[in-house]
């Protein structure tokens, strides 16, 4: 088959691989018939996630038919339309049966390393470093789905692809940071970062009963989604955020504050030079701009949420104002499963169309300059979905 | 991980002996008083005794690795290497239990083992596979047993590997499963094999024993053993391919 594989910093090829095969009981093997790029795909494209290896299929985001199915699987069957969240679950551990699905104690065979690092591990994760796994990732024509019947969810409607692609990371991701945040009625909410994650926390935001949301971001077009959303926008290059946030709310400062950027923040100023000249110098491995400006701004009492990507290390992080404040800090990897159905259920109702976060529809042969143009958020990119030929 | 170049506990001598040592050097430090330089000796002698009584440590014992004192531990060694880890499982203690106690289970979740055949109720046959592909076999009896609580187990005399090991079963609180906790005790012979057997525990046995105890609990929560050995990948490349094998 065909996949996309890493090969180092920005440099992704597509190559001829063997097909996947069952290796565990619970296994299925999926015809993919749509995937897509994550934003926290390109962490792995700029080299900030540790433990790839040359030659790794990568990508989280995929849905498609069952070709077959392991000896112990029951709910799954050949033929199935299924959607794979990103987490990989065992359905049996602790974590499962609290919902808790994101700190799965089973899926990652490298649970020591990661446990070496973090002091425990969560779930595997597709094609997200061997570091949770080293699973081979779904932007390939094949994948291999541990547990096919704990996670994912079978679409038996009439809905597209592209409706129900996003409910394997994105709009889970972006629905569990605006649910983190606890909204009461009439509270505010900011959202740092308008790419996908931040596009779906923010009508998430408005589905759970905020009164306003403000989006912040200094791209054109991902500002332009963000109003179309009911946001306010507020551009970063032009305006000073904590004035701005302070002024627009009365002074209180933003009830919730949800930081969709993580580890490679843009920024300008000293600031931003000072964590970029750390990070090239791996004094630190993350770039926390956005996290400080939204315990910041954040009014007391108030949450800050924590959807973007963390992996390692960061400085001059404002604690005594998280603490003075009486902040509360939520964060993580998304508990996938326990949001396809009510997600699915929401699309099917119409009330939203997760669709229209999607700027270029390409192939899987395309992956390398899909990649490149994502990453350079050139040609008004938000979101590229591949077709595998 | 500890390596015990000294006793756990410093009591050797039997509490009887003690009493023994307790008296006769009292009696024979007291009888030393009136006899001059011939005393003298008594008196030494008298007193060493009755440190050995107050105390419950026995120098010659000790370098003898002889020990009186009954032990309350389920490792009879002392020397060596001891190593320790836990994991909690989302299961009753019973089920646990007699996976376990079924010894021809644990190569399916222990790395290094290759297989285990139990002889009869107590004693079973070990091998395990080191680095470079040696095997190594040893003959271990159960030594402790309190069934769903505790099995403790050593290797017979005459074995390439001079080990001991327990593992305990705990409900834990809250309905949270059971917690399993493993000591293992190791003394490798010196020389070659001495080496070679230490380097198929690792140099860090605790984080082996804890990634063993990692795919027990995946085994008996989920039905399987988490693994991507065998999924496709593109081409490596000459390097890496060298660092893998290098690793394996």
């Amino acid at each position: 088959m065909r996949a996309a594989c890493w090969y180092g910093n920005r440099d992704i090829r597509v190559e001829t691989v063997p097909d996947p095969e069952i290796l565990n009981p619970h296994d299925v093997i999926v015809r993919i018939t749509l995937t897509a790029i994550c934003g926290s795909d390109l962490h792995i494209y700029n080299g900030f996630i540790p433990g790839m290896q040359r030659g790794d299929i990568i990508g989280h985001e995929f849905m498609g038919e069952v070709v077959e199915a392991g000896s112990a699987v029951r709910r799954l069957k050949k033929g199935d339309r299924i959607v794979v969240p990103f987490t990989i679950c065992c359905g049996e551990c602790y974590f499962c049966q609290t919902k808790q699905w994101s700190l799965c104690d089973n899926t990652n065979p490298n649970a020591p390393l990661l446990t070496k690092l973090y002091g425990a591990s969560g779930a595997g994760l597709f094609g997200y470093s061997h570091l949770y796994g080293g699973y081979a990732g779904g932007q390939a024509e094949y994948a291999r789905v541990p547990f096919g019947d704990v996670g994912p969810i079978v679409i038996e409607n009439g809905l597209s692809d592209e409706q129900v692609l996003f409910l394997s990371d994105i709009f889970p991701t972006g629905y569990m940071a605006a649910q983190n945040c606890n909204i009461q009625p009439g509270d505010v909410v900011a959202v740092w970062g308008c790419g996908p994650v931040g596009q779906f926390a923010i009508r998430s935001a408005y589905m759970l009963g905020a009164d306003r949301v403000i989006a912040i971001d200094n791209i054109p077009e991902r500002l332009e989604l963000a109003k179309q959303a009911n946001a306010e926008t507020l551009d970063y290059k032009s305006k000073d955020i904590l004035v701005e946030l302070n002024h627009l709310t009365g002074g209180r400062g933003p009830d919730s504050c949800i930081d969709a950027v993580g580890m490679e923040a843009h920024g300008n100023g000293l600031e931003h030079a000072y964590d970029r000249t750390k990070q090239a110098l791996m004094l630190e491995t993350d770039r926390p701009g956005v996290l400080r400006k939204a315990i910041k701004a954040c009014r007391k009492g108030g949450t800050v949420s924590i959807p973007g990507v963390y992996g390692g290390f960061i400085d001059k992080v404002p604690i005594g104002a998280a603490f003075a404040k009486g902040l509360t800090l939520k964060m993580g990897q998304t508990h996938a499963p326990r949001y396809l159905r009510p997600l699915l259920e929401l699309i099917d109702r119409g009330e939203i169309d997760p669709s229209f976060v999607i700027s270029h529809r390409m192939t899987l042969e395309e992956a390398p300059a899909a990649y490149e143009m994502f990453n350079r958020r050139s040609d008004g990119c938000t979101k590229v979905v591949m077709r595998p030929n | 991980m500890e390596v015990i170049r000294h006793h756990l506990s410093t009591v050797n001598v039997h509490p009887v002996e003690r009493w023994i040592s307790v008296l006769g050097g009292g009696a024979l430090t007291l009888s030393g008083l009136s006899r001059g330089r011939d005393g003298m000796l008594r008196m030494v002698t008298g007193a060493a005794m009755l440190q050995r009584g107050i105390t419950g440590h026995c120098h010659a014992y000790e370098i003898l690795g002889v020990r009186t004192a009954p032990s309350h531990v389920t490792l009879p060694y002392e020397l060596g290497v001891r190593a320790r880890a836990s994991v909690t499982i989302n299961s009753p203690r019973e089920p646990i239990y007699k996976f376990w106690r079924d010894f021809e289970n644990l190569p399916r979740f222990m790395r290094h083992l290759v297989s285990v055949e139990p002889s009869d109720g107590q004693r079973s046959h070990w091998v395990a596979r080191g680095p470079g592909n040696r095997q190594v076999q040893w003959d271990a009896e159960i030594i402790n047993e309190i069934p769903n609580e505790l099995i403790g187990w050593q290797s017979l005399p005459g074995s390439d590997v001079d080990s001991a090991g327990s593992v305990r079963f705990r409900e834990a609180p809250g309905q949270r499963g059971t917690e399993v906790r493993v000591e293992l005790q190791y003394n490798p012979p010196a020389g070659v094999v001495g080496a070679y057997i230490a380097r198929m525990f690792g140099r860090e046995p605790e984080q082996e024993i804890a990634a063993d105890l990692g795919r027990l609990k995946q085994f008996l929560e989920s039905g399987e053993v988490a693994t991507t050995e065998g999924q496709p990948h593109g081409p490596r490349g000459r390097v890496a391919v060298a660092v893998e094998e290098a690793i394996a």
